[in-house]
């Protein structure tokens, strides 16, 4: 027997997040609430009806709200088989029930379902009470529902920023965005750029405008990182008809930009080239993304480059 | 052709959590320095790769890559699969190299994913 829970390849491509959940969501959570119950003076007749009724291959057995049994449909076929179908469900029913706590986590039932290989568990309350039942069905219902709040609340997130700037009203509004770029953080380069192109997207940039932006601040924020002396700073700011990216750094400066946006012109050491930069493209991208580009570079004191990208031109007339 | 079938067709090992090997792809594109990748690489790409350091999963992640192939059997850091982990981009790892690579995918129909360079803007 697997002692990986329950969730089809259906979910596989979640199963992190379904994982997740089933440490987070509660059995109170996902199970039934009001279960059907049977009554202890009930014939195994009546409990027939019952569960024909409600559609259902299972019950407790409760008296007074405290669970003393659970019947199901093995019970039944066992009383019919041997003709004593007006005996009382007390007489076949299984007096030691397995149960789980309203309280505890979705993955402790998933684990007594494994162990166990029954069917459904009634939930009790810390005094024992019957609050509910919980069914293998419940669980993925739950999970499914839980997912579906997660996918809901990030389109909120994505519907609420892309609509900033019409519920926003100014004669100009605009959304700044700052980040610091250390020199040689090779491990965190690009991080920057991702969260730019990140927040486009839910601010509701079009993809296309999106990746071209994310290209262009990715080579500046690199740049920082590579040839600058004590690193630097990409501002973004965005505005409903445009993006204006800008990367700023103090020295030592590019001593002869018409060369540096030559392709393949690269003044990288061999110790940057083996961690895959210095391609001699890096400017020459930024000018083939953006629509338009000034460089501002002083030896010593520094550079800035100040790149411009339009949503109108690059979405096609409104 | 899937996620799926182009590690096998690599022998490649998905190092990656939790991703949906039915993403489909279609062409593929080389390369080892990373703006090179980013001058022509199309959108949905597969990226063919012997460069071995976080920064293939964030330009991959700017580039719209569909997934990154480690090539002649380099081991992913802990951090470079952290981060594939976090921002869901499938990583795999072939014994291959990247000739045999293209060579094979080639063979099973996948296309180049590689713009011709814009030399207009240029000076």
């Amino acid at each position: 027997m697997s002692n990986q829970p329950v969730l089809s390849d259906a979910h596989a491509s979640r199963i992190t997040r379904v994982e997740e959940l089933a440490y987070e969501l509660t059995i109170a959570d996902v199970m039934t609430r009001n279960p059907v119950t049977l009554a202890v003076n009930m014939t195994m007749r009546d409990a027939l009806d019952v569960m024909r009724n409600n559609k259902i291959s299972g019950a407790p057995v409760a008296r007074d709200g405290t669970l003393i049994g659970i019947l199901s449909t093995e019970d039944l076929i066992r009383s019919l088989r041997e003709g004593r179908i007006d005996r009382k469900v007390t007489e076949y029913m299984t007096h030691n029930v397995i149960t789980v706590r309203e309280h505890d986590q979705v993955v402790e039932a998933l684990k007594t379902f494994n162990k166990t290989k029954v069917g459904r568990f009634p939930v009790v309350d810390e005094n024992g009470m019957l609050v509910g039942i919980l069914t293998k069905g419940d669980i993925s219902n739950g999970v499914l529902t839980a997912l579906q709040r997660d996918f809901e609340a990030e389109e909120l997130k994505r519907y609420r920023a892309s609509h900033l700037f019409e519920d926003i009203v100014s004669d100009r509004t605009s959304l700044i965005l700052r980040y610091e770029i250390i020199k040689d953080d090779f491990l965190h380069g690009g991080a920057a750029s991702n969260r730019i192109k990140k927040a486009l997207l839910r601010l509701g940039a079009p993809p296309q405008v999106a990746r071209k932006c994310g290209i262009a601040v990715y080579e500046a924020e690199m740049n920082l990182i590579i040839h600058t002396t004590n690193g630097g700073s990409l501002r973004v700011e965005v505005e409903p008809n445009k993006i204006i990216m800008e990367a700023y750094d103090d020295g030592p400066g590019i001593p002869d930009i018409e060369k540096a946006m030559t392709p393949g012109y690269s003044t990288a050491s061999s110790e940057v080239r083996n961690k895959g930069f210095g391609a001699g493209m890096g400017l020459v991208n930024i000018n083939n993304c953006v629509d338009e580009l000034m460089i501002k570079s002083t030896p010593d004191t520094g550079t800035n480059i100040y790149m411009i990208m339009y949503l109108e031109k690059n979405r096609g007339k409104e | 052709m899937n996620i799926g079938e182009v590690a096998e067709i690599v022998q490649g090992k998905l190092f990656t959590k939790g991703i949906d090997t039915a993403i489909e792809v279609r062409g593929a594109f080389v390369g080892d320095l990373m703006s090179d990748v980013l001058a022509t690489i199309k959108p949905e790409a597969i990226l063919l790769t012997g460069l071995n350091n976080p920064q293939v999963i964030r330009t991959a992640l700017i580039a719209d890559v569909s997934v990154i192939i480690l090539a002649r059997g380099k081991k992913p850091s802990l951090e470079m699969i952290e981060l594939a982990n976090n921002e869901g981009m499938p990583l795999i790892c072939s014994p291959l190299g990247l000739f045999e690579m293209s060579v094979r995918l080639a063979e099973n129909n996948i296309v180049s994913y590689e713009d011709e360079f814009d030399l207009s803007k240029c000076a």
